[in-house]
């Protein structure tokens, strides 16, 4: 079980063999806190990136009294190098409907949302057909819990969740500070959970095979199964569902096309891991688990791919607090000053300090997150940043 | 202005008088007319019972919603490193010596409008662009030729 190889398994895209929406049936007839300890047994963690326990949070958005309570599947799938919420969306949309509404009934919410990001709106037409199927099966089992597409307009940040409330609320997608977390005030100043796609349909078959089977797939640390969207110098390009817990020596070997120099594993808020580390690190091992993993092999200039986050970076920035919105710029600055000549190789050490306090003044995970490719692609590639 | 105004009102009455229907609404408006226009802004803005500027505010800080009248095609290629790794460079210039435009600019006649974007989640199909609703992915300069050269043809 924890010898950090990689095994491919079938869970999350495996063909209906029990109709989701039987599953939601079936988990309807058992207690609620069973569900929930189901789930927090599962070892489940959110797949969209930040790996909070799935079963908390819906045990403390339970615990809230209010009148009203929001599910919201999080389908702004904006991090670079990732594209498994929308494989998901087209083909296993039920396992993530049935996942919200298991949340619902456990949670006591009637209205949900799915935050769709803007560019793939050509999926609302056949999401809706899905919708008007489960609203079909909602009524016969008498679960009163609707769903309805918000769309969004364009925006990275509002990947984050608070940011993405904002969005639905008619706003700028400014992330709000935390606390009160979105399970005490989330939209409208309501309890919301908000989930990844992937979190929704791996909630789902929890509730299916059960939490002991669950965590047969990975680690002893990281339970169950995980989609990776693979890009860039590989053969194998696409989602792949892979058991948690492997080296990332084993899944080069694997994915990569034999001249693999680099991975980025958690997309450009993750890490840019270098060949020499690979049998050491343990993919989602103190890196983010969102599953982009992008590929780079030895023609790759490291500058030029480093250069590319921070021109993203300084565009997504949402501007609202200051470490972000002029670090981003600086990052960017500073790198091409040093590959220039304008500024000492020495200047690289200053822009990792500035790195590092962006990662602690920033308000939310876009900011403190760009330190970690940052700092990794500087440390472990400093010559191609000078030369 | 009363052809705004009305469509304002339908997409009020449709979405409801609140805040929270706001991108709704300036999702409808940019659907019909391609763009925000001052008076569709303000307009909203009367029917809300906000101000102007929170509409803008709001408006602006999408990359889907544009606040200037640009192309009736917006041909947006995705940036992402992956995109980058594939190709994207060739297809921009394919696409700037086409259209003879640059980047961020619109032709003559406001027909298309060239912009590049951030990741379109197509990173296994790269490099991709984004011609209105319409995806083509694992571009070459040579596909890029063709798929415009149709736009300019037929739907010119």
């Amino acid at each position: 079980m924890s010898n950090n190889k990689l095994r491919k398994v079938d869970v999350i895209f495996s063909p209906y063999s029990v109709a989701p929406y039987e599953i939601l049936k079936n988990t309807m007839r058992r207690p609620k806190d069973e569900v929930v300890q189901e789930l927090i047994d599962s070892g489940l963690r959110g797949r969209g990136g930040a790996g909070f326990p799935t079963g908390l949070k819906w045990k403390f958005a339970k615990q809230q009294q209010s009148d009203q309570k929001y599910v919201i599947c999080n389908a702004d799938e904006g991090e670079p190098g990732t594209f498994k919420d929308r494989k998901l969306l087209v083909e296993v949309p039920r396992k993530v409907i049935s996942g919200m509404a298991i949340c619902a009934w456990v949670i006591g919410a009637t209205k949900g949302y799915i935050y769709l990001r803007r560019e793939y709106r050509y999926l609302i037409q056949d999401i809706e057909k899905e919708l008007d199927l489960y609203h079909k099966h909602a009524a016969e089992i008498g679960l009163d819990f609707k769903i309805e597409i918000f769309l969004g307009a364009g925006a990275y940040v509002c990947g984050e969740e608070t940011a993405l409330i904002e969005s639905m609320e008619g706003k700028r997608g400014e992330p709000r500070n935390k606390p009160p977390y979105p399970i005490q005030s989330g939209y409208l100043g309501k309890p919301t959970v908000v989930n990844n796609v992937e979190t929704f349909a791996s909630a789902t078959m929890v509730c299916r095979i059960g939490a002991n089977e669950y965590k047969k797939f990975g680690t002893d640390d990281q339970h169950g199964s995980k989609l990776f969207s693979i890009s860039g110098d590989s053969p194998k390009e696409g989602v792949h569902e892979l058991e948690l817990g492997m080296s990332l020596e084993d899944f080069a070997n694997e994915f990569g096309d034999g001249d693999t120099k680099a991975v980025q594993v958690g997309g450009v808020a993750g890490f840019c891991i270098p060949r020499k580390k690979f049998k050491t690190t343990i993919i989602g091992e103190g890196n983010t688990t969102g599953g982009s993993t992008m590929i780079f092999n030895s023609t790759r200039s490291m500058y030029n791919v480093l250069h590319n986050y921070l021109d993203f970076f300084s565009e997504e920035s949402c501007g609202q607090c200051t470490p972000c919105r002029i670090g981003t710029q600086q990052l960017l600055k500073g790198i091409e000053a040093v590959k220039s000549g304008k500024k000492p190789p020495e200047y690289l050490d200053q822009l990792v300090k500035l790195s590092e306090t962006m990662r602690l003044t920033s308000k939310c995970g876009l900011g403190q997150s760009v330190t970690n490719s940052f700092s990794s692609i500087v440390k472990n590639f400093r010559e191609e940043m000078i030369y | 202005m009363a052809e705004v105004k009305e469509l304002v009102n339908e997409l009020v009455d449709k979405y409801g008088r609140e805040r929270k229907s706001l991108l709704p609404i300036l999702q409808g408006i940019h659907l019909e007319r391609n763009y925000l226009s001052k008076e569709a802004m303000l307009e909203v803005a009367k029917q809300l019972d906000l101000s102007a500027a929170e509409i803008y505010g709001t408006a602006s800080f999408y990359s889907f919603l544009d606040t200037k009248a640009d192309g009736k095609y917006k041909i947006r290629v995705c940036k992402s490193i992956t995109c980058e790794m594939k190709g994207k460079s060739d297809i921009i210039k394919t696409l700037e010596d086409m259209l003879k435009i640059k980047v961020g600019e619109t032709t003559e006649g406001k027909r298309f409008s060239l912009l590049e974007t951030n990741c379109l989640g197509l990173c296994d199909q790269g490099p991709a662009m984004l011609i209105n609703e319409e995806y083509y992915t694992k571009l070459t300069a040579a596909k890029v030729r063709k798929i415009l050269g149709e736009y300019i043809r037929n739907k010119y």
